[in-house]
């Protein structure tokens, strides 16, 4: 049996990256450590701060939502209804769950509801992606709760695996205006919060062994309409990465941020520099209206598109 | 022992007697990718698994790049 690295008591989690296996006890010391090394590393929030966090009922926002009040933090949480079927309807009593037995405040919003849409039918209408017009929906709607409800910063759960695998694929195409923004941290600006991202530091193994240690029902099974999807490819190819060469994706990204992002922030202030606003809602955008805007006008207008049919295109 | 898979969820009985790791390799899953509980509690990848033991399998891979 192994022991804690720290203790030597039985051990629970084995975490190759940091050559070591931890108890119960020091692998929830470990997480909390990483979060707050996230935070004060790169300036994320300020004691006693009044964050949104966006929550998607998944490991990764109810960990980050679940931290944060743990650290201190005046955190409300803000979820948006996909209308992806049992999915969104699992996803939304994972996270009103989780809000109604810690007496936490959350916001929602549905896409149908509020806005005559949903995302597979969005997905047929623009014949884009689910992913595509799913981001963009969400990105909209955290951005404008957080400014609305006047917080000091919107709190998402990107950990480490999804930061080295957008940086991958930004890298495979030298994206260079992609990689100037790809921050853990991102100044507030008009029409836009501050956004900040605690879990960078920790694997999704680690977030979703925080939530089971932590008792912390999330919505396990997977979006139907993900499946496949280019960012689940570069996840499994940094995995084998990993598997081979333990810390290996924490290297690719964080030594990024170290090395690399100082080296492209003259591209960062160019491409900020160059935002107007949306005539219609007035968020931040290179054209006269928004992609939401011209989104919801293009959806609104379709028939509505069940989740099974939006999976076989 | 019975394993509880998910997505899709199912369950499939197969010999205890190997450590979870060697568990995983011969489902081909990647370490890396999951977890493995025993009785609702986290196991590391030497712990030996044992044929009465409920195990599940979780994967921890989100697909999109946001919540």
């Amino acid at each position: 049996m192994s022991k804690c690295r720290a203790c030597r008591e039985p051990a629970i989690i084995d975490l190759p990256r940091h050559n070591a296996n931890f108890c119960d006890v020091h692998f929830r010391q470990l997480v909390r450590r990483q979060v707050e090394k996230a935070i004060d590393d790169f300036a994320m929030l300020r004691p006693g701060d009044r964050v949104l966090v966006a929550v998607s009922g998944g490991k990764d926002s109810l960990a980050a939502w679940d931290l944060l009040v743990e650290l201190g933090y005046e955190a409300d949480g803000f979820y948006v209804g996909l209308g992806i079927g049992e999915y969104s309807e699992a996803s939304s009593e994972h996270a009103a769950r989780f809000a109604h037995d810690r007496r936490l405040r959350l916001l929602t919003v549905d896409l149908r509801d509020e806005f005559g849409y949903d995302v597979p039918t969005a997905s047929r209408a623009t014949r884009r992606p689910a992913c595509s017009s799913c981001g963009l929906s969400k990105r909209h709607l955290f951005d404008r709760a957080a400014l609305d409800g006047g917080y000091d910063a919107l709190v998402t759960g990107h950990n480490l695996d999804d930061e080295a695998a957008v940086l991958f694929g930004n890298t495979l195409r030298w994206d260079v205006d992609y990689l100037a923004r790809q921050l853990p941290v991102l100044a507030s600006r008009d029409g836009l919060p501050r956004k900040v991202k605690p879990l960078v530091r920790l694997t999704e193994r680690e977030t979703a062994a925080w939530c089971v240690v932590r008792g912390i029902d999330y919505a396990v099974d997977e979006c139907p309409m993900s499946a496949g999807n280019r960012h689940l490819r570069y996840k499994e190819a940094l995995n084998e990465i990993e598997a081979h060469s333990p810390g290996s994706k924490a290297a690719f990204y964080l030594n990024f941020l170290d090395n690399m992002a100082p080296l492209l922030a003259d591209r960062r202030d160019a491409s900020v520099a160059t935002v107007g606003e949306c005539t219609q809602c007035g968020s931040p955008t290179t054209g006269d209206r928004c992609a939401f805007c011209r989104l919801v006008e293009t959806a609104s207008q379709h028939e509505p598109v069940p989740v099974a049919m939006a999976r076989r295109r | 022992m019975r394993v509880l898979l998910r997505n899709p969820r199912r369950e499939i009985e197969i010999d205890g007697g190997v450590p979870a790791r060697t568990m995983l390799e011969r489902l081909g899953l990647a370490h890396e990718a999951h977890l493995v509980i025993r009785n609702g509690t986290l196991v590391p990848g030497d712990e030996r698994l044992e044929d009465d033991d409920e195990i599940e399998v979780r994967p921890v891979i989100s697909g999109g790049a946001s919540p």
